[in-house]
């Protein structure tokens, strides 16, 4: 190569990368504006009592406390329904199952699960939770049938995750007398720890948000009271800001914002959660 | 040496025991997971079933044929009418506009972070993305109506900005994390000798992205795309608010629309529970699944066929 | 490789224990509600329409207030699906923008449930279109063409040459199907046509909200939204049954005396003849006190 001339190929290496960023910088700006809107637009609603206390006329005033509450025990029932079971389902379809076509069309219609709408999902658990095991419109009704929805996406990542562990791993470990769930155990899953959390964050993520699930399960438009029991109705942040954006006359839009704006602090809680597992799980590692 | 061989029968004797007590540990452990793989194999029978069960009746009334070319969606007139090639269009133009925004800028953005970008870059844009994973579909929605849909309408000169376009490229800002994160991973999965082994014989940077890591994880990135666009097929709320809801078999995706998922939610709400409407949605439900797997089955069997090429 | 196992054990224990907790902590803040004598408590919820549930919560938010006992849980999302919960029981009252299906009675007596109607408000719709728009009357025979898209430029009822973006709701809502048949359909008049459906341009939005949104910020559409949602950013026009009618606006009174021709009935159903603390709730809403509640949130009282 003759010194000062870049080649062809340096040339086109270069034009790709700058590509390849501002593939990411169209990624990130749209985050950014949603992200700044909803705190601009939401920030005059915040207040003490907007947090603390429960709603009074449809909505247009008082708080959201319960909906709050209702949220965080939601995503309580959600991940300890769905995290273990997605995790180990994605355990056995990688290193149980035998590979079969069989397998490969589970394998398949797992990763369709994702795009079934989020209302069919609601009718499912209307008609298995609320109604066959007469669960009722309640808590438990609800984060059973968000658990569903969220599987699909945990049980898909947990598999890739896994499936990305080498092979030579697995082998060298059996190699040396471990059995299969230890070499599981120690090895492929804190190897595929950081690529799981991602996926289960970004399931739970998306189940705190969901409206459509919970509409006819038990998430309620209005009560003031908090839930005693896992049997009880509830409310939810995704539902109250469907109901303050489109369903009462007269609602104020600031309070549009803040309602949105408490709701995405606590769908991001778990994005916060996760990169403080991540780090950790560099940390043993390195 | 009489002494060791005893000291080893005892040990193997010992070892035997623990073996056997940890053996059945795992076995209980692995009773547990076989369990789990059988708990989701029921619930996805069950929402198959589910499906089938409250959607076929439809068929009764409505011909199949019928149902699925027809273009009128009349279900609460007398008599009703039920045609959902209208929808079926829609979440065409919708995910067609999704893909086509989502999936080269999200593989390209995975690339970018797995094997380009320096660490500290990485680890600030890696959470970034993982917000707009967490910004809710009603909150897009909103956004979509508030900001983006009068763009559009201007923009593009249209009488109003609610349309299939609008919709699209906010289901695309709700596909981006999952492919790039997905693909992200898989990315990184390839073992680096790879890579290495390209240096030597001389590539530079991009041409092993080009050539060796993206193919190397080709299967892992297909699965990101196929859970983005999965994730953009299914949405409802967004696409309900911002898609425009007109009954015309849309010819462009600038014209307001109404896709599969936002059709079930618009009838969902009132229909009489085993009546005509109730069963229409479900069926448009089953239509639904069954076109979302028959793209993945191609997409899956094209992949096995690349896998055949690229033995992993 | 043994890593330090803690951080990756699969945390069964740690589970169990917080849902267990979980479940101690909410058992054991159950307040034990020993009623004193003559003193209304219980909890009872309430499913049903969308267009009803502001009402019903300021409703049984006052309900509440006067009754710290009582518990009430208002949900939507719509009168099918209210009515189907009256049926399979998951509800003691439902609300409904729309008058129960025969099919659905059937439903309900087949699984022992005696619906009962009670009219608790009446909706008044009023036509809007945005400021800018110089209209300011249309008869229900140009409203019907318009929303089977045979009318659709401004220009061909008086107004400038632009094209018309017709809004509508949804199936979910009572109000698609009342103003189908109410207006589209043109009833009492001689053009009366009962086949006539939304044309196939006119969008149907899921929420009035969103509806009245876009007419504020689009000049050329036009949409049907409830009293109550009316804001100073969009023109209400005045109605006119035939082109020789004088136009009427939307109004508490015009609605009341009858001389606005859009208002539909807010209702609940109950199994049976409602007693007890249900009968308690739904006499205050009828009571003079509830019903000034109705003027608040934007419908019509019954009187």
């Amino acid at each position: 190569m003759k010194a000062g001339a870049i080649s062809k190929r340096q040339l086109s290496q270069r034009t790709a990368f700058s590509l390849l960023i501002i593939a990411t910088i169209i990624v990130i700006v749209p985050v950014l504006v949603i992200v700044l809107q909803i705190i601009i637009n939401g920030a005059s609603a915040i207040s003490w009592e907007f947090l603390s206390q429960a709603p009074s006329q449809a909505g247009k005033a008082g708080g959201i406390l319960p909906a709050i509450v209702g949220t965080f025990y939601l995503m309580l029932g959600t991940i300890v329904f769905a995290l273990p079971l997605g995790v180990m389902a994605g355990i056995y379809l990688t290193e149980y199952a035998k590979e079969n076509w069989f397998t490969r069309s589970i394998n398949l219609a797992i990763i369709n699960l994702a795009g079934v709408p989020s209302i069919v999902y609601g009718l499912f658990g209307l008609g298995v939770f609320v109604l066959f095991f007469h669960f009722g419109m309640s808590l438990l009704s609800a984060s059973l049938t968000l658990a569903c929805q969220a599987l699909a996406m945990t049980v898909t990542t947990s598999r890739e995750a896994i499936l990305a562990v080498p092979r030579e791993y697995r082998e060298g470990s059996l190699a040396v007398g471990a059995t299969r769930w230890q070499t599981i155990r120690y090895l492929v899953l804190p190897q595929a720890l950081p690529g799981i959390i991602t996926g289960a964050v970004l399931a739970m993520s998306r189940a705190a948000g969901e409206t459509a699930p919970i509409l006819v399960v038990g998430a309620a438009f209005f009560l003031p009271g908090l839930p005693q029991s896992p049997f009880d109705q509830f409310m939810a942040l995704p539902y109250h800001l469907y109901t303050v954006a489109a369903h009462v006359p007269g609602m104020p839009k600031s309070t549009v914002w803040g309602v949105a704006l408490v709701l995405l602090v606590v769908a991001l809680s778990f994005n916060v959660l996760a990169t403080i597992i991540r780090l950790r799980a560099r940390q043993a590692e390195a | 040496m009489l002494e060791q061989a005893s000291k080893a029968t005892t040990a193997t004797s010992l070892k035997k025991g623990l073996q056997r007590r940890r053996r059945l540990g795992e076995k209980f452990i692995e009773s547990w997971i076989f369990l789990a793989g059988v708990l989701t194999i029921v619930v996805l029978l069950g929402i198959i079933a589910l499906l089938l069960k409250e959607g076929l009746p439809i068929f009764l009334d409505t011909p199949p044929w019928e149902f699925f070319f027809g273009t009128k969606w009349y279900p609460v007139s007398e008599p009703p009418t039920f045609g959902i090639m209208p929808f079926f269009v829609a979440t065409l133009w919708v995910t067609l506009v999704a893909t086509a925004i989502s999936v080269p800028i999200g593989v390209a953005c995975a690339a970018y972070l797995a094997e380009v970008a320096p660490a500290k870059v990485r680890e600030t844009v890696k959470p970034i993305i993982e917000i707009l994973a967490g910004v809710p579909s009603v909150v897009m929605g909103f956004i979509g109506l508030m900001l983006l849909s009068p763009l559009v309408q201007s923009a593009f000169n249209l009488n109003t900005g609610l349309s299939g376009l609008t919709a699209g490229i906010m289901l695309s800002l709700m596909s981006l994390p999952i492919i790039i994160s997905v693909s992200e991973d898989a990315l990184r999965a390839v073992p680096d000798d790879f890579r290495q082994a390209a240096y030597a014989l001389g590539a530079t940077r991009w041409e092993t992205i080009r050539h060796v890591s993206i193919p190397g994880a080709l299967s892992g990135v297909t699965a990101a795309i196929m859970l983005g666009v999965g994730r953009a097929i299914g949405e409802t709320m967004t696409v309900l608010m911002v898609a425009g809801g007109a009954l015309a078999v849309p010819v462009s995706p600038t014209e307001p629309m109404m896709p599969m998922t936002a059709a079930i939610a618009s009838g969902i709400g009132n229909a009489v529970r085993g009546g005509l409407q109730y069963q229409s949605l479900f069926a448009i439900g089953l239509i639904l699944f069954v076109v979302t797997l028959a793209v993945n089955l191609v997409a899956d069997r094209v992949l096995e066929r690349q896998k055949r090429k690229f033995s992993r | 490789m043994i890593t330090r196992n803690n951080k990756y054990r699969k945390g069964w224990p740690g589970l169990i224990l917080t849902v267990i907790l979980t479940l101690i902590a909410g058992c054991s803040s159950q307040s034990t509600t020993t009623p004193t004598s003559g003193e209304p408590s219980g909890s009872f919820s309430i499913i049903g329409s969308n267009t009803v549930t502001p009402l019903t919560s300021v409703w049984a938010e006052e309900f509440m207030k006067a009754h710290p006992k009582v518990n009430i849980a208002v949900s939507g999302p719509g009168s099918g699906a209210g009515i189907a919960s009256l049926i399979n029981g998951t509800t003691d009252i439902c609300q409904a923008s729309r008058t129960i299906k025969q099919r659905e009675i059937d439903q309900a007596k087949a699984n022992g449930v005696e619906p009962y109607e009670i009219q608790v408000a009446t909706d008044a719709l009023s036509v809007v279109v945005n400021p800018s728009n110089s209209i300011s009357e249309l008869t229900i025979t140009q409203l019907s063409a318009i929303y089977t898209n045979q009318i659709t430029n401004w220009k061909e009822v008086g107004g400038k040459d632009a094209p018309i973006v017709a809004i509508a709701r949804d199936t979910n809502s009572g109000t698609h199907v009342f103003f189908k048949e109410h207006v589209v359909q043109m009833p009492g008049l001689s053009s009366e046509d009962k086949s006539l459906e939304y044309g196939t341009k006119v969008l149907l939005l899921p929420s009035t909200e969103e509806g009245v949104s876009e007419v504020t910020r689009n000049p050329n559409a036009i949409f049907y939204p409830g009293l109550g949602y009316l804001t100073s950013e969009v023109k209400p026009l005045a109605i006119k049954k035939t082109a020789d009618s004088p136009g009427v606006l939307p109004s508490i009174e015009t609605a009341l005396d009858g001389t606005y021709p859009v208002a539909r009935p807010l209702l609940y159903y109950t199994n049976g003849i409602p007693t007890g603390i249900l009968k308690d709730f739904i006499d205050y809403c009828l009571s003079s006190e509830g019903q000034v509640k109705v003027t608040e949130v934007g419908y019509v009282p019954l009187k």
